[in-house]
C-alpha cells in the first residue's frame, strides 16, 4: 500500500501541507480564494502537530486494522481490501466522533457545517499527494510498501 | 414435525456484535457454515441511526450497517425475524419461535439489551413508547403523523437515549420535558460540567429539563391514550406521548433456566466464551473485559459490541485471540454540541488526579490514577481526543506530560518523543519511493 511518511528531523513546521491540502479540498483552485472568499473554510485533511523544536506534519495511515472502522457507527469507513485505503462514506457519516474517539493519531476532522467528518484520501486523481509534492524540505515521502501481508495474520498478530 | 437444519456457527442477533463476530470469522475459515438469526425483520442496520431515522425518515438502505451484499458476498445464511426461544447447551440446539430447531457447534449470543421498563400505572397507555429499535422509531413517527400539532412529550431518562430521541422529537416540533432522576442528565457517561453544557444546548431548543425527579404515574384523559404525567413530588405536567428511555439491561432470557452463569450480564473470559463449552457472548449481553477497571462489566456500546464480536468470532473459528477490552465510551453529537468522553467520569475516591481546561465553550478534562489515564472527557473541540483515548489504552504512564493533555495546543508532539514514534509508522527497508516524472516545482504561496 502507498502512504506518506514523515521525516521529522527536517519538517519545520511551516504548514505548506496543511495550505496545499486545504486548498485540494478546496472548491476552487484558487488559494485566495480558497482562504478568503469560501465560507466555510474548507478544511486540511493534514495536520502540523508542534512543541519546541518538534514538528509532525499528520495525516491518516491508514491502518490495517483501523480503529475507526471497527468503531464507526453506521459502517461509514471502510478499507479498501484491495487498495487498502480507509474512506468515509459521506452519505453514511453522521459526524458522531466516534472514529476522532479511537484515533491513536487524532486525524478525524469534523465538518461541523456538513455534520460529516472528514479525512485523508491520499489525493486520489493525483499522482502523488499535494502536501507531499509541495513539501519544501522533503520532510514528507510518499512510498509503496510490499502489498500487504495476509489481513488475518496481521489482525491476530495485533490482538 | 419440527426440523432441524444444521450450521457451523450460529450467531443470534443480527448488530455490531454479531456482525463483527461474522467478519471475523469469515477472516479464518472461508468455507464453514455461518447462520445469523434476529428477532427484527431486517438486514443489520446501524442502530445508533434510529434517531436520524426519526427526525427523518429514509429508506432502509440508507441505514444498513454493510453493503446490502454483505451476507451473500460472505456466504452467510442470514433468517431476519426469526427468534429463538430457547437454548440446549448439551445437544448444541436452538429452538426457534417458528417451531424448528437449529443445531450448531459454535454459538454466539449477541442478543443485546432490553429497555428498562417500570412497572406503573399507565404503561400500557396509547402514546408510551421505548426507543431501542428501528420498530420503536416507526411506531414513534407514526403516532407523531396521526397526531394532533402541539405535541407534548415526556421523556423520562435523560441518558443518551433519552437525549437522542428528544433531538428527533425537537425537529418534530414536539414540546419535550426531559425527567432525570438523578442530579443532572447524562450523568453516567459525562461529569456534571460537560454535561451542564449539553444541558445550556438543550435548553436553548427549549427541552425542559426537570432533575432529582421521576414519573410516579401516566395518566389517562381520553380512554386508553396518555394526557399528562404525574412526578414522586406531586407535580402534573401535560402530555401525549412518553418515552421510557432508563437504560437498557442485558438481555439474559434465553440463558435462563441454562447453566450458563450470569450475573448483570452474560459471563465471558478474555475470549468472550461463556461458562459452557462452544458458547461465546458479546455486545450489551454480554459483561466482558473493561480495560480501565480491570475487571469485567457490561459496557453496552456499539464499538465494544462490535470488537466484543470480532474476538469471539476468531475463537470460534479457531484462532485464539484475547478481547483487548473496551471502556465505557460514547461521542454526543446532540443540538451541534460535539462531547466524547471514556473511561470513568468522576473519580470514585481521592486516589485520583483531576485537571481541567475550560474556556470559549470547549471543556478538557482528564482524570488520572497513579500516573496513567482513568478517563476524560471533551467538549466543544473533540479532535485529537483519540490520541488520549489510546494513551489510556495502552496504560501509558502520563504523568512527565499530564498537563499538557487538556492544552488548546496539545498534538502527537506534546507526547515523549518515545511516545509519538511508536505511533508514527515508519517505512520498512523494502518501501519504494514514488516521485513524479518532472522535477518538483518551487512552492510559491499564491500561485
Amino acid at each position: 500500500m502507498k502512504k506518506v511518511y514523515v521525516n521529522e528531523n527536517v519538517c519545520m513546521g511551516c504548514r505548506l501541507c496543511e495550505v496545499y491540502c486545504l486548498l485540494k479540498h478546496a472548491h476552487t483552485k484558487d488559494l485566495i480564494k480558497a482562504y478568503k472568499k469560501e465560507s466555510p473554510r474548507a478544511l486540511p485533511r493534514v495536520r502540523v502537530d508542534e512543541s519546541g523544536i518538534v514538528s509532525l506534519s499528520v495525516r491518516c495511515e491508514h491502518c490495517v486494522d483501523a480503529p475507526c472502522v471497527k468503531a464507526c457507527l453506521t459502517g461509514a469507513l471502510s478499507r479498501d481490501p484491495v487498495t487498502g485505503l480507509v474512506t468515509v462514506d459521506e452519505e453514511r457519516c453522521i459526524g458522531c466522533g466516534t472514529c476522532a474517539l479511537v484515533c491513536p493519531l487524532g486525524v478525524p476532522k469534523l465538518d461541523k457545517a456538513q455534520k460529516k467528518m472528514v479525512k485523508c484520501d491520499l489525493c486520489q486523481d493525483e499522482e502523488i499527494p499535494v502536501c507531499v509534492a509541495n513539501c519544501p524540505n522533503e520532510a514528507l515521502v510518499y512510498m509503496e510498501e510490499k502489498p500487504d501481508t495476509n489481513p488475518v495474520v496481521n489482525y491476530v498478530n495485533n490482538n | 414435525m419440527s426440523t432441524t437444519t444444521n450450521t457451523k456457527y450460529l450467531i443470534i442477533g443480527n448488530s455490531a456484535g454479531g456482525i463483527g463476530a461474522a467478519e471475523a470469522i469469515r477472516e479464518v475459515d472461508g468455507v464453514g457454515k455461518i447462520t445469523i438469526i434476529s428477532d427484527e425483520p431486517y438486514p443489520a442496520y446501524s442502530r445508533p441511526l434510529i434517531s436520524e431515522y426519526l427526525a427523518q425518515p429514509c429508506p432502509l438502505e440508507k441505514m444498513l450497517y454493510r453493503k446490502p451484499d454483505f451476507y451473500k458476498a460472505n456466504g452467510i445464511q442470514s433468517v431476519p425475524g426469526e427468534k429463538a426461544v430457547a437454548i440446549n447447551p448439551a445437544e448444541h440446539t436452538v429452538k426457534l419461535e417458528s417451531g424448528g430447531f437449529i443445531k450448531w457447534r459454535k454459538l454466539l449470543l449477541a442478543t443485546g439489551g432490553t429497555p428498562i421498563v417500570p412497572t406503573m400505572e399507565g404503561i400500557d397507555l396509547k402514546g408510551v413508547f421505548t426507543f431501542n429499535r428501528l420498530d420503536d422509531a416507526k411506531a414513534i413517527d407514526t403516532f407523531l403523523n396521526e397526531y394532533r400539532s402541539n405535541v407534548k412529550a415526556v421523556v423520562i431518562g435523560g441518558g443518551l437515549i433519552g437525549v437522542s430521541v428528544t433531538e428527533a422529537l425537537v425537529k418534530w416540533g414536539v414540546e419535550v420535558t426531559i425527567v432525570e432522576m438523578k442530579d443532572y442528565v447524562l450523568n453516567t457517561i459525562l461529569d456534571e460540567e460537560a454535561a451542564a453544557l449539553e444541558a445550556d444546548a438543550l435548553e436553548q431548543a427549549s427541552v425542559g429539563i426537570i432533575t432529582g425527579r421521576t414519573v410516579a404515574k401516566i395518566n389517562s384523559q381520553t380512554a386508553g391514550e396518555v394526557g399528562s404525567v404525574t412526578l414522586d413530588d406531586g407535580r402534573t405536567l401535560p402530555a401525549d406521548m412518553v418515552i421510557i428511555a432508563i437504560g437498557v439491561k442485558p438481555r439474559l432470557d434465553l440463558v435462563a433456566g441454562t447453566k450458563i452463569k450470569t450475573n448483570r450480564g452474560i459471563v465471558v473470559d478474555r475470549t468472550m466464551a461463556a461458562s459452557l463449552p462452544d458458547i461465546y457472548v458479546c455486545g450489551d449481553a454480554a459483561e466482558a473485559y473493561d480495560f480501565v477497571m480491570g475487571e469485567n462489566r457490561p459496557t453496552p456500546v456499539w464499538p465494544n459490541a462490535y470488537e466484543g464480536g470480532c474476538a469471539a468470532g476468531l475463537n470460534m473459528a479457531g484462532k485464539k485471540t484475547e478481547y483487548t477490552g473496551g471502556t465505557s465510551m460514547n461521542a454526543l453529537k446532540y443540538f451541534g454540541l460535539n462531547i466524547v468522553s471514556a473511561g470513568l467520569v468522576n473519580p470514585p475516591d481521592d486516589g485520583y488526579k483531576t485537571i481541567v481546561n475550560r474556556h470559549n465553550g470547549t471543556y478538557r478534562k482528564v482524570i488520572l490514577k497513579k500516573g496513567k489515564l482513568a478517563g476524560f472527557a471533551f467538549a466543544g473541540d473533540i479532535e485529537k481526543s483519540g490520541i488520549i483515548y489510546n494513551l489510556m489504552k495502552d496504560g501509558v504512564n502520563v504523568d512527565s506530560f499530564k498537563q499538557q493533555l487538556v492544552a488548546d495546543d496539545f498534538g502527537l508532539a506534546s507526547l515523549p518523543e518515545s511516545a509519538w514514534r511508536s505511533k508514527l509508522a515508519k517505512p520498512s527497508a523494502s518501501a519504494v519511493p514514488i516521485t513524479t516524472a518532472e522535477p518538483k516545482e518551487e512552492a510559491v504561496i499564491g500561485d
